[in-house]
C-alpha cells in the first residue's frame, strides 16, 4: 500500500510540470505567436486609442515577461481577470456558469460511448474472423470518421424536424430548470425529484450524447476487440476452457483483464471528448465552455478566451491524473 | 462497381498481397475521385458556384443535382469546388507538421538525455490538449484566413509525428545493424540518416495517412466555426454552417451534401491507414 501512495503523491507531482508548460503554451500562443490578438479579434476598423485600451484592459501593454508572470501568479491565485463586456464579471463566475453543461453532455457521451465500444468490440471478438467481425471494424473505422456537426444535424433532421419527438437545440424547456445543487441538470431534478425537469433534461441531452457518444466509440471498438482476444488466446483462458467452464462465465473473467488497457485509452479519449463537445455544443445550441470560448471570441472578450483555454488546460491535466491514479489502483503492476 | 474494378485494375499491381490490401484499394479509390473533382473541378462543375443558377432552396433535381441553397447557389457545383480548401490546407499541414516534427523526434530520440526529456514532455502536453481547441485559439489569434489554418492545423500535428519518430528511433538505435554501423565508424548524422531513417518511412507513411483523416475533421471543424474561408468561397465545413439556420425548415440538401464529403474524405484516407498498418505490421493492428 506505501508503493501504492508513493506512486499517487509521485504523480501528483508531475502535474506541476505539466500544468506549467500546458500555460506556457497557452501563453505562447495568446501573446508571443505574430500579430496582436486584440487587433485580430477586434478587427482592422476600430481607432488606435480604442485598441490601446483594450489592450491596457488586458493587461497587455507591459514586458513580456512581466505579463507573464502577472499571469501565472493570477492562475494560481484562481484569477482569471473580468469578463470585458457586459457586466464585466469575473471570468470565473462565467466560467463556472456555463461548465456544467459541458461536464454533464461530455460525461454523457463518454458513457454511451464507452458501453457500445465495449458492445460492438467483444462481439466482434467473440466471433472474430466473421461477418459480423468484419461490420464491427467497418462500424469502427465510420465511427471515427464521422463529422460531429453534420451527424448531429443528420440527427437532428430525423428526430427533431420529421419525427418531432426530439428537441433540436437548447438544454432544457425554458421555465423547468430543476433547482440549483450541482448545476448539472439531470443529478438536480433526481436529487429534488422532479420529473418534469428530468424528463426534459434528458430529452434535451439525447441526440447531442449520442453524437458525442457514437463519433467516440470506434475507438473503443478496435481496443476491447483486440485486448479481448488476446487474453481470451491466454493459458488461463485455456485452462478454464479444459476444466468445463461456461462460456459465459469465461467472457466476465476475460471482460475484467481485456478492460484495463481501455482506461488509459479514456485518458486521451477525454481530451477528444472536449474537443468534440465544443463542436457538438455549436451544432446543439448547447450552452457549454465550447460555445463560450466560440462567443467570447466573438466578442473579441480577451480575458474570457484566455480563461476559457487555460481552464481546458487545467481540467485535461486533472483528468490524465485521474485516470493514472484509477489505473493504478486497479493494475497492481503500475507502481513506482 | 465501375469505379471498383477500375481502382483495382489499377491499385492492385502496387500493392502487396496481403490483409488489409482491399482496405487500402477502397481509400485510394475515394481519395483519388475526390483529387481528380478538385484539379478538375472548372469542368465537372455544371455551374459557377459562386452565382445564382436556380430558384433559391429548390430541392435536387435534374437541373440542379443537389439542389440550390438560400441563394440560388448550385449545392452539386459548391460540394465539387469546395473540396479545394480542404485538401489543400490538409496536404500542406500534414507536410509542414512532418517536416517539424520527423526530425525533431529523430534527432531527440537518437541523443536521448535531458533535452529528449524536456522536449517530450513539451510535446506531450500538447498532445493532451484537444486538438481542435488548440487549434481555435491559434486561429483565434492570427485571425481566419486559409493560411492560418495552415498554420494552426500543423503546429497540432507535430506531436503526434514526434512521437510516432521517437517511439520507433529509440527501439531502432540498439539493433544490431546500427551497433554494427557505429562499430564500423560510422557518425551520428550518417546512422541516423543512412540506418534509422529508412526504417522510419513505412510508419511515417501510415500516420501520415491517419493524421490526415484526423486532420480533415479538424479543417472542417475550424470551417464550421469561421475560421478558415468567408462568403462566398465554397468549402465543406463552411457550407454545412450556412445551411444550419435551413434545418429547422426541412432544407435537408444544404447540409446533407457537404457533409457527408467531409466525411468520405475522412474516410478515404482512414481506410489507406488503417489498411497500410496492416500491411507492414501484420498481426499487429493498433
Amino acid at each position: 500500500m506505501t508503493s501504492l501512495k508513493a506512486y499517487i503523491v509521485t504523480r501528483a507531482l508531475l502535474v506541476i510540470p505539466t500544468v506549467l508548460i500546458l500555460l506556457t503554451l497557452v501563453f505562447f500562443i495568446l501573446r508571443i505567436l505574430p500579430g496582436d490578438p486584440i487587433a485580430s479579434m477586434v478587427g482592422q476598423k476600430v481607432p488606435p486609442e480604442v485598441l490601446e485600451k483594450l489592450r491596457e484592459e488586458a493587461g497587455l501593454n507591459k514586458p513580456l515577461i512581466v505579463q507573464y508572470f502577472d499571469y501565472l501568479y493570477n492562475i494560481l491565485h484562481g484569477n482569471f481577470g473580468r469578463s470585458m463586456i457586459w457586466g464585466k464579471r469575473p471570468v470565473t463566475a462565467e466560467i463556472m456558469d456555463r461548465f456544467p453543461a459541458t461536464l454533464e453532455l461530455t460525461i454523457f457521451g463518454f458513457v454511451i460511448s464507452v458501453i457500445l465500444g465495449i458492445i460492438t468490440g467483444s462481439v466482434a471478438a467473440f466471433r472474430r474472423g466473421s461477418k459480423i467481425d468484419a461490420s464491427m471494424r467497418i462500424y469502427s473505422i465510420l465511427a471515427y470518421s464521422l463529422f460531429i456537426p453534420w451527424f448531429g444535424m443528420v440527427l437532428q433532421m430525423i428526430f427533431g424536424v420529421y419525427l418531432k419527438i426530439l428537441p433540436i437545440g437548447g438544454r432544457i424547456s425554458p421555465g423547468t430548470e430543476p433547482e440549483r445543487i450541482t448545476s448539472l441538470y439531470v443529478v438536480d431534478s433526481l436529487l429534488t425529484l422532479n420529473t418534469s425537469a428530468l424528463s426534459s433534461a434528458l430529452m434535451h441531452l439525447f441526440l447531442p450524447a449520442l453524437t458525442l457518444g457514437i463519433v467516440l466509440s470506434g475507438a473503443y471498438t478496435r481496443l476491447v476487440r483486440n485486448n479481448l482476444i488476446d487474453v481470451l488466446s491466454q493459458d488461463y483462458i485455456t485452462a478454464y476452457r479444459s476444466r468445463g467452464v461456461k462460456d459465459r462465465k469465461i467472457a466476465i473473467h476475460a471482460m475484467k483483464n481485456a478492460f484495463i488497457p481501455v482506461i488509459t485509452l479514456m485518458g486521451l479519449q477525454f481530451a477528444i471528448l472536449l474537443a468534440g463537445a465544443v463542436l457538438t455544443e455549436t451544432t446543439f445550441s448547447w450552452p457549454g465552455m465550447g460555445t463560450f470560448l466560440l462567443e467570447r471570441i466573438q466578442y473579441r472578450d480577451y480575458n474570457s478566451v484566455q480563461g476559457a483555454i487555460v481552464f481546458y488546460a487545467l481540467f485535461v491535466a486533472l483528468i490524465s491524473l485521474i485516470v493514472d491514479v484509477i489505473y493504478a489502483l486497479i493494475d497492481p503492476r503500475i507502481r513506482y | 462497381m465501375i469505379v471498383k474494378n477500375l481502382a483495382t485494375r489499377i491499385f492492385k499491381p502496387i500493392i502487396p498481397e496481403a490483409e488489409g490490401r482491399n482496405m487500402v484499394i477502397a481509400g485510394l479509390a475515394i481519395v483519388s475521385i475526390i483529387l481528380f473533382m478538385a484539379i478538375f473541378a472548372d469542368i465537372i462543375a455544371p455551374y459557377n458556384p459562386t452565382k445564382f443558377s436556380g430558384k433559391p432552396l429548390s430541392p435536387p433535381s435534374p437541373s440542379n443535382l443537389m439542389g440550390t441553397d438560400n441563394l440560388g447557389r448550385d449545392v452539386f457545383s459548391r460540394v465539387i469546388h469546395g473540396s479545394r480548401v480542404v485538401l489543400m490546407v490538409v496536404f500542406s499541414a500534414s507536410a509542414v507538421s512532418m517536416a517539424i516534427g520527423v526530425p525533431i523526434g529523430l534527432i531527440s530520440g537518437y541523443f536521448g538525455g535531458k533535452l529528449d526529456r524536456a522536449i517530450s514532455m513539451i510535446m506531450d502536453s500538447m498532445y493532451a490538449f484537444p486538438s481542435l481547441i488548440l487549434a481555435i485559439a491559434i486561429a483565434a489569434v492570427l485571425g481566419p484566413s486559409v493560411f492560418n489554418a495552415v498554420i494552426a492545423i500543423s503546429v497540432v500535428y507535430v506531436p503526434t509525428y514526434f512521437r510516432m519518430t521517437r517511439g520507433q528511433t529509440l527501439s531502432l538505435k540498439s539493433r544490431l545493424f546500427v551497433e554494427a554501423a557505429r562499430a564500423s565508424g560510422a557518425g551520428n548524422l550518417r546512422i541516423m540518416r543512412k540506418y534509422i531513417f529508412p526504417n522510419l518511412v513505412t510508419t511515417v507513411i501510415v500516420v501520415f495517412s491517419l493524421s490526415i483523416a484526423d486532420a480533415i475533421l479538424t479543417e472542417a471543424g475550424l470551417s464550421f466555426l469561421g475560421f478558415i474561408v468567408s462568403a462566398p468561397t465554397p468549402d465543406w465545413g463552411f457550407d454545412l454552417s450556412s445551411g444550419r439556420p435551413y434545418l429547422p425548415s426541412g432544407y435537408w440538401w444544404m447540409i446533407t451534401f457537404p457533409g457527408a464529403m467531409v466525411m468520405i474524405l475522412a474516410l478515404g484516407f482512414a481506410l489507406i491507414g488503417e489498411g497500410l498498418s496492416e500491411l507492414y505490421a501484420p498481426g499487429r493492428e493498433r
